[in-house]
């Protein structure tokens, strides 16, 4: 058995069997990210020390008979923005490079007592803002199938270190698609789940009532794993739902005869690549051959979608950020006076210190979003911009409840393009902003998505799949993206575009 | 102040300055001179939420039709002083050092 390319939840299985030990399984781990990470950049700290100590731990608790977690054993990779009080939380910024968090996120908690054993913590755009991950200030992450293009963002890092085989599990976050996007083009998948369904606490806030965590994963059924394991009520959360969590196991296996899928003739509009647009037609045939029925609904305001998610979104962003102060923690200015011609004049000492130490701490698109949400929320412009934006985001999540009155699920592409290369959209915010075009909308709404491979192009780049569904609606997404990983195979297929 | 049927909302370089003394960013000259492009862009682009009539439309501000959460008011344990003061750039036994809140900067 060669570890790094076995499932989960087969290394599960052998793990209970007593087949492979869970040290035997964290170190093959920790060697192919000693192996690869220094290409692909995908984790910004590797705790080896600890990941082994608690691998030993779970091998000598099962030798002893002693119930264990349901992840038992079986390593995970963290997305840098949630706090872990055991390793460095730095969120890819400059701001807290040695921010050492008093408390575990909810999310760390629950991998912790499920046995899960963490990796380390994975590279990401500095605060979750980006989506190719070039925005982190601890240098960019290649995507495993090709190392001059992007992996996506924001939660590259998490995508890269699952493609390359260096952790079976990851946590990401997803903000505007930073967990579907990223998915999409490393070949994986990912899921977002409905607003709320996982706490929020100890998740570094960017837009508090966009953001929520899910799993990533090769497939759909590893992610079942893994949001069981993460998902429930968390009384440090109050916006994290109080209702009771499904088993998202146990209904995987059922067939789809019946499934209504909406088609959204505007996903197929101008921008989207061919070959991508063949791949997810094809993945529609699939379904229907598979017992689903397609049928075409609209969603009139998708096309706003991106406008209004970045006025929302950095306006949201201005004000979580504005706790970077330089006083409680993270970094700060050292006092060294500068001759620059920019903003040198300020009301005291202490506004100095504020505003020196947040321009040396945040990178540039850290601070255009602060600007922007500063700008949107700023008097004589809220009612144009932030209030505005709140009023299209009613219509969007409207379009959504009158197209799930017709289908149960719909899909589309989750990017327009396969994914681009290193560089390519680092000059031109706004086109960069563009690649969020397909997964905003379930933000927005605060629904469901999930984001699978459904084929690969001529040059190798895999392509993705976006299913969205109604709030709660996670057991059918796992289920609709389970069964078709059933009849393909593109989930289990390997780069080999690594250089050793 | 722009309207909403304005078509082209650009930022001045002064705009721009002011923003950022309310987001208290020490932007350099560099910055200053690319975010006045940039921003000008990005408000230009959001601007065509103006085309959609919203008049009989209200904020949407959480996905979530949610309620206020009470719980009892009761004390709990929390962060202790030293915990909370751990990453701290400076600080003394029990407080959080800045510098003056009051006077003229440059002495920081």
């Amino acid at each position: 058995m060669t570890m790094t390319t076995t499932s989960a939840t087969e290394l599960a299985s052998a793990l209970q069997k007593g087949e492979i030990t869970s040290v035997e399984c964290t170190t093959a781990f920790l060697d192919r990210i000693g192996s690869t990470n220094p290409t692909i950049n995908a984790f910004l700290s590797v705790d080896r020390d600890g990941a082994l100590a608690k691998a030993e731990a779970v091998d000598t608790a099962r030798a002893q008979g002693k119930p264990l977690g349901p992840l038992a054993g079986l390593p995970v990779a963290v997305k840098d923005v949630l706090c872990t009080t055991d390793q460095k939380t730095t969120c890819a910024s400059r701001m807290l490079k040695t921010y050492e968090p008093p408390y575990d996120a909810d999310v760390v908690r629950r991998l912790r007592e499920a046995d899960a054993i963490i990796l380390g913590k994975t590279n990401m755009d500095e605060f979750a803002m980006g989506g190719s991950n070039e925005n982190s200030a601890y240098g960019l992450v290649r995507n495993p199938w090709d190392t001059n293009s992007a992996p996506g963002g924001s939660s590259g890092g998490s995508a890269a270190a699952v493609a390359a085989d260096m952790a079976p599990l990851a946590i990401g976050s997803d903000t505007g698609g930073s967990i579907r996007q990223p998915a999409g083009l490393c070949g994986i998948t990912g899921l977002k789940p409905t607003y709320g369904r996982v706490s929020r606490r100890g998740l570094i806030a960017f837009s508090s009532s966009l953001d929520q965590i899910g799993p990533m994963a090769r497939s759909a059924k590893e992610c079942a794993m893994l949001l069981q394991a993460i998902a429930g009520h968390d009384p440090g959360d109050s916006t994290s739902l109080n209702t009771p969590v499904p088993d998202y196991l146990t209904g995987l296996e059922k067939p789809l005869q019946g499934l209504r899928i909406g088609r959204v003739a505007e996903h197929f509009g101008e921008g989207l690549d061919q070959e991508v647009a063949e791949h997810v037609e094809q993945t529609f045939a699939a379904y229907e051959a598979a017992g689903a029925t397609i049928h075409e609904v609209e969603l009139p305001h998708a096309r706003y979608g991106v406008p209004t998610y970045y006025l929302i979104a950095p306006s949201e962003a201005s004000s979580n950020l504005a706790r970077y102060d330089g006083a409680h923690y993270g970094h700060r200015w050292d006092g060294t006076p500068t001759d620059d011609q920019g903003i040198s004049t300020f009301d005291s000492p202490l506004v100095e210190m504020y505003c020196r130490s947040r321009a040396e701490g945040f990178g540039p698109e850290v601070k255009r979003r602060i600007m922007l949400g500063t700008y949107a929320l700023s008097a004589g412009y809220y009612d144009a911009y932030y209030a505005k934006a709140l009023r299209v985001r009613r219509l969007i999540r409207n379009d959504f409840t009158q197209a799930f009155k017709k289908v149960d699920l719909i899909g589309g592409p989750v990017s327009a393009t396969p994914a681009f290369k290193l560089g390519e959209k680092t000059d031109d915010p706004v086109a960069m902003y563009l690649v969020d075009l397909y997964t905003v909308g379930a933000n927005l709404a605060g629904i469901g998505g999930i984001s699978f491979p459904c084929g690969f192009t001529k040059t190798n780049l895999p392509v993705g799949f976006q299913l969205q569904g109604p709030a709660l609606s996670e057991p059918l997404l796992l289920q609709a993206a389970h069964q078709y990983q059933q009849t393909t195979d593109w989930h289990l297929q390997r780069t080999t575009a690594i250089p050793s | 102040m722009p309207t909403q049927d304005e078509a082209t909302p650009t930022l001045t370089r002064e705009d721009v300055i002011k923003v950022a003394m309310l987001a208290r960013l020490a932007l350099s000259d560099t910055e200053l001179s690319s975010l006045t492009e940039e921003l000008s862009k990005i408000v230009g682009f959001v601007s065509q939420l103006s085309e959609i009539n919203t008049d009989e439309v209200e904020p949407l501000a959480h996905p979530l039709d949610s309620q206020n959460v009470f719980r009892e008011d009761r004390p709990v344990p929390s962060l202790t002083t030293a915990d909370a003061l751990r990453c701290a750039p400076r600080h003394d036994e029990e407080c959080f050092l800045v510098p003056a809140v009051l006077g003229e900067s440059g002495s920081a």
